[in-house]
């Protein structure tokens, strides 16, 4: 079994244009090798391909130059079995309860009703819903149904979880948490995390390790190694060298940041 | 009862009894309209004399097999029409102006087609009502939100999956527009083509009733149809309500 769980070779994404508009060199080129077990984070300015990125190790997009693999295998045109998605805008369906939007995917495995139901009732406990299985999405907030399509990823237990800034919709407080319970469950699991965030003490917090990407085509200016040790928590950004990684990351990101916003 | 509810009963129970006091009183004369106790009393007659009850089933007949008609081959027309969007451009301007045409007038072509039978009549109500069904599964289909696409793709479902379990109920809202229309313009057009050109039916038996001076059975018969199309459409909204209810949490 190699070392390398996901990796993108010369990766590039371009959008063909449309009248009036030239192509969109979104994303590239990028090279990334996600070892087996690491958490990942990718930090860059806004609009500059990180949710291409994600999509193109999710099989949703096909990229225009280099290539895809996930457990020594190209990723195609569709989702490789193992891979978990969630996606940065609400995703949740409507029309179904908090309970079966969870139990979505598990419907369609082959596991029994009993498992289904362990697993479904662990993961509302785990993302603070027990109490909500009978709602609607519609009758909670932006950030209780972003928990709700988190629940629905982490239930099928997937072997390369990509989170696409999942706790935007959340406040300070609770995105901690959630970040110590993510934590928690990539520690449980030994999946291989890959998170797009805006929030850089996050990304510092959570990874292995953190990438920085430029402004749009995004490519990788930086890659970050945290050393912290397996079993941390948000505890540490007490730590003094937690300041010292956020430091480098903004340092890295800022130029970039003022460059997508059009003042360089 | 909810608040809303007991106003609207009261307020039509108020429109029924001033109706009443006028045509009591005199103050509207009986050959313009009759005593909604009347209307109800003839309607009473009808049906507990089996009279018209032909009537009544093959207006209904034409208009739900309009209907179905209209729903089902409206709503493959959809998929397909979307699936080509060049030929949804060239069809876009023919669909926002479909119902500006008076539809009416095609009659004598429908029975010069089809002959004097029921089949003119639910060609029309056909016509009618299946652009509505079009233009809402165009609708609908359009506001599919793309993410949802998405999470159907990651979670590897089949076409067939896809369709049934994320596309549809995703565009249920706009197609139950649809339908609502559909029955809508469906009763419309049949009963008004049977004015024109039936030789039994609903329509007809009302336009029968008003050339033969029989002012009570034509009250009876519309106080019919408004009260069965009114009860029809009373149910699709409560239980459009209902449906909505819940994801849109008000
Ligand atoms: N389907 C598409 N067609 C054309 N251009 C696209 C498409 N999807 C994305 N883009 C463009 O590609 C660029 C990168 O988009 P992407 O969504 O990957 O950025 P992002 O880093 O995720 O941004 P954000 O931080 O705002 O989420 C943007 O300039 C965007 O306008
Ligand atoms: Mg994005």
């Amino acid at each position: 079994m190699s070392q390398i769980h996901a990796r993108l070779a010369g990766v590039t994404r371009v959008f063909p244009g449309s009248a009036g508009h030239g192509d969109v060199h979104a994303l590239g080129p990028v090279d990334l090798d996600l070892a087996r077990g690491e958490f990942f984070s990718v930090v860059g300015p806004s609009g500059c391909g990180k949710s291409t990125l994600l999509e193109v190790l999710a099989g949703l997009q096909t990229p225009t130059q280099g290539a895809a693999a996930f457990e020594d295998k190209p990723i195609g045109a569709e989702t490789p079995e193992g891979v978990g998605v969630v996606f940065q805008e609400d995703s949740s369906f409507p029309w179904l309860t908090v309970w079966d939007n969870v139990a979505f995917g598990l419907k369609r495995t082959a596991l029994s009703g009993a498992e289904i139901e362990t697993r479904v009732r662990d993961a509302l406990a785990f993302m603070g819903l027990k109490d909500f299985h009978k709602a609607f999405p519609a009758q909670l907030s932006g950030g209780m149904r972003q928990r709700v399509c988190i629940a629905r990823t982490l239930v099928l237990r997937p072997r390369l979880i990509l989170l696409d800034e999942p706790f935007g919709a959340l406040d300070q407080q609770t995105r901690l948490l959630m970040g110590d319970e993510l934590l928690r469950l990539w520690r449980e699991t030994g999946a291989t995390v890959l998170l797009i965030t805006h929030a850089l003490d996050e990304a510092a917090m959570l990874s292995t390790r953190v990438g920085v990407m430029s402004s749009r085509p995004g490519r990788f200016i930086d890659l970050v190694e945290t050393g912290w040790p397996r079993d941390r928590d948000s505890r540490i950004v007490a730590d003094p060298a937690f300041g010292a990684v956020t430091a480098r990351l903004w340092s890295n990101l800022r130029g970039e940041s003022l460059k997508a916003m059009g003042h360089a | 009862m909810t608040r809303a509810g007991a106003w609207r009963l009261g307020l039509l129970a108020g429109f029924a009894l001033a109706l009443e006091l006028a045509t009591r009183t005199g103050a509207i004369s009986h050959t313009i309209l009759i005593p909604p106790s009347a209307m109800l009393a003839r309607l009473a007659g009808i049906v507990a004399e089996g009279q018209l009850v032909d009537d009544i089933a093959f207006t209904l007949l034409s208009v739900l097999t309009a209907f179905a008609l209209a729903v089902s081959t409206g709503f493959l027309a959809g998929i397909g029409i979307h699936a080509l969007p060049r030929l949804r451009r060239a069809l876009d301007p023919f669909f926002a102006t479909y119902y500006a045409v008076p539809f009416f007038v095609f009659y004598p072509v429908m029975i010069a087609i089809f002959g004097l039978s029921k089949l003119p009549v639910i060609a029309i109500a056909y016509l009618f009502a299946v652009v509505a069904m079009i233009v809402n599964t165009l609708n609908g289909l359009d506001r599919i939100p793309r993410v949802l696409a998405k999470v159907a793709r990651v979670h590897r479902l089949s076409w067939a999956d896809a369709a049934w379990n994320v596309k549809l109920p995703a565009a249920a809202p706009n197609l139950f527009t649809g339908i609502k229309l559909a029955i809508a313009y469906a009763f419309i057009g049949t009963i008004a083509s049977e004015f024109i050109m039936a030789t039994s039916g609903l329509g007809y038996s009302i336009a029968y009733a008003y050339n033969n001076f029989d002012n009570r059975t034509m009250y009876a018969l519309m106080l019919f149809v408004v009260a069965l199309v009114g009860a029809i459409n009373l149910g699709l909204y409560e239980w459009e309500k209902r449906l909505m209810k819940r994801r849109t949490g008000r």
